[in-house]
């Protein structure tokens, strides 16, 4: 009996710790995000504007102009890394992430598809993006569904469904007129430019309220983990839980995408390396969540300063990712080679 | 002979099917309650779909399972779960879990949306651990055992899910003999502890030496069903695995013994 309480509370602890490592060192950038710019300020500057002891421009350069990028970084890296382990655990299968399954094309092509058809505005960007993560999950979920739900199969039809949407959305831009096909392109990279308090505080509500439900769904989650006949066995209703599940993690996704454009990486790696951390059977959802928003953070702050000319982010992690793709590949060939579950 | 049996768990006229693949068709049966149901027949003639079907993963087509009465696909998930386990064919155990964490996963049906690991769940998980042997491997990761130990270590976890009806698809494929015995010796205690065991087995005669129920399936039906003793015949194992054979006392205990019978090519010259 104490070992079970010894188990749990050892995991538990480990991942507390976790927590609060990644979050410090995420206000730590945080902070260094509010403070270093094409504006100078002092760093004292920069702790009178949270302390509401400095007000007028000083204030204005803070809170409007650098805060909402941060605070969606955060909220962003969050929200793609719990995306990101939803949809690897129901598939259990690590290269199962919303960018590579088409999620972040789909969101593309309907925000493509309200920009240039209907005009676009804020609002219908938005519900142009979620319509089109949400056909494009629905379009792989039945495809890919056959007496319950493979993972391969889900990637692999997910990884069809993306290339075709990618093809869709180079043919939409290019019926679009240059300063559209422009705009849009940029944020086909994956950008937090377009990081406007307007469009960031709507999309980061949004993102908080998915991400205090989904704890709801995380003990269905683990017994995922043990394959869809072990989890209904033992008691959970697979198909509604699983529905639940991708219907959070594709809105996560949209939301995310809406603002800043589909970003890559994030989602496939902050849930294995979170898990590496904690060192937990399964993928450990707040770590995950912390794990992601130090990386998006990390990334848009190199993206900004280190690199000599201003990249979009998406840039920065799309390069992380290839070499972290790259050793998962070789990591997961090794071990199934010499393991048959 | 279905409606004299007490049977808290049945199938009625049920028509269960794959896609568009009718595996069996109007089969009806019951589970005899305190048993040890053991259900045999050739690859693909419908047993593992059966166990499935009784454990309410697949839906029936038409008709329907009846547990205690009421139709198992209308019950919520977590209340079958606490009267009906089961141990399918596929699993996946996550890398590094530990025998331990999986056999309190089998509590997932006793706990609350925000998991609290309970004294209850803690009792069930040791009890569960010490019936199948598996208390010294408590700590161990699981991608580390034997294929014995951690079939074991899977059963612990059905059995910590304490239901009155535990259902297992083949617990003893690719065990070698030993832990095959093992294996059914643990599934025998449970039996003698009152609850109601149903496996599907390919090894002839361990379903005949431990069954108190034997059921003989091919293509999708019934052939024939009782106690081994009475079931089990060199006709019976000719019709439904198709293979010439005598059957014999088994010098151990006394029950059907299938030996099949020499159909080798004389050899040549």
């Amino acid at each position: 009996m104490l070992g079970t309480d010894r188990a749990h509370v050892a995991v538990g602890a480990r991942e507390a710790a976790v927590c609060v490592t990644a979050a410090l060192l995420v206000t730590a950038l945080a902070v260094i995000g509010l403070w270093v710019g094409d504006f100078p300020l002092r760093f004292d500057e920069v702790l009178g504007v949270l302390g509401g002891r400095i007000g007028g421009l000083t204030r204005t350069v803070v809170l409007e102009w650098r805060l909402p990028r941060i605070a969606a970084a955060i909220a962003f890296g969050a929200a793609l890394g719990v995306a990101g382990a939803i949809f690897q655990t129901i598939t259990r299968n690590p290269l199962a992430s919303p960018d590579i399954i088409g999620l972040a094309n789909g969101s593309f092509c309907g925000m493509l598809i309200a920009l240039l058809l209907l005009g676009g505005g804020w609002h219908l960007l938005m519900l142009g993006s979620l319509a089109g993560g949400l056909v494009a999950a629905l379009a792989i979920y039945l495809l890919a569904y056959r007496d319950g739900l493979s993972g391969f199969r889900f990637i692999v039809v997910g990884v069809g469904v993306s290339s075709m949407l990618a093809a869709t959305n180079t043919w939409l831009l290019l019926r679009a007129d240059l300063e559209t096909a422009l705009f849009a392109a940029a944020w086909g990279a994956g950008s937090l430019n377009t990081a406007t308090a307007e469009v960031v505080w709507p999309a980061t509500g949004v993102i908080l309220a998915l991400l205090v439900i989904t704890p709801l769904w995380s003990a269905a989650l683990a017994q995922l983990e043990l394959g869809d006949d072990v989890a209904a066995a033992s008691g959970v209703a697979v198909d509604r839980d699983r529905a639940a599940l991708v219907l959070v993690a594709v809105v996560l996704v949209s939301a995310v995408t809406t603002v800043a454009g589909p970003i890559s990486f994030v989602a496939l790696a902050a849930p294995q390396i979170a898990r590496r951390l904690v060192r937990a059977p399964g993928l450990p959802l707040a770590a995950t969540a912390v794990v992601g928003a130090l990386l998006l953070l990390g990334s848009d702050l190199v993206a900004q300063h280190v690199i000599p000319l201003t990249v979009p982010v998406g840039v920065v992690t799309v390069t992380l990712g290839g070499a972290y793709l790259l050793w998962l590949l070789v990591h997961e060939f090794r071990r199934t080679r010499w393991s048959t579950n | 002979m279905v409606d004299q049996l007490n049977a808290r768990l049945r199938a009625e006229r049920v028509t269960l099917r794959y896609d568009h693949r009718t595996v069996s068709e109007d089969l009806s049966f019951a589970v005899p309650d305190g048993s040890f149901t053991v259900l045999i027949g050739p690859n693909a003639c419908g047993k593992s779909t059966l166990l499935r079907a009784l454990a309410g993963l697949l839906r029936p087509a038409v008709g329907r399972v009846l547990l205690d009465g009421s139709d198992l696909v209308a019950l919520p998930a977590k209340e079958r779960a606490r009267r009906i386990a089961l141990l399918p064919q596929t699993m996946a155990a996550p890398e590094g879990i530990t025998v331990r964490e999986l056999v309190g996963r089998g509590r997932y049906a006793h706990q609350r949306v925000l998991r609290r690991f309970s004294r209850a769940d803690e009792e069930a998980v040791e009890a569960a651990l010490a019936s199948t042997g598996a208390t010294d491997l408590a700590n161990r990761r699981v991608d580390e055992l034997s294929g014995g130990q951690r079939q074991r270590a899977w059963i612990a976890m059905v059995l910590a899910q304490e239901t009155p009806l535990v259902l297992l698809d083949e617990p003893t494929t690719y065990l070698d003999v030993a832990h095959q015995i093992d294996v059914l010796n643990v599934l025998h205690r449970l039996v003698t502890q009152g609850r109601t065991v149903v496996a599907v087995l390919h090894d002839l005669n361990h379903a005949a030496r431990y069954a108190t129920h034997l059921v003989a399936m091919r293509d999708g039906r019934i052939v024939a069903e009782g106690h081994p003793a009475s079931t089990v015949g060199t006709g019976l194992v000719a019709e439904v695995f198709g293979m010439p054979n005598q059957v014999v006392p088994d010098p151990v205990t006394g029950a059907p013994l299938v030996v099949p019978a020499d159909t080798r090519e004389p050899a040549a010259g």
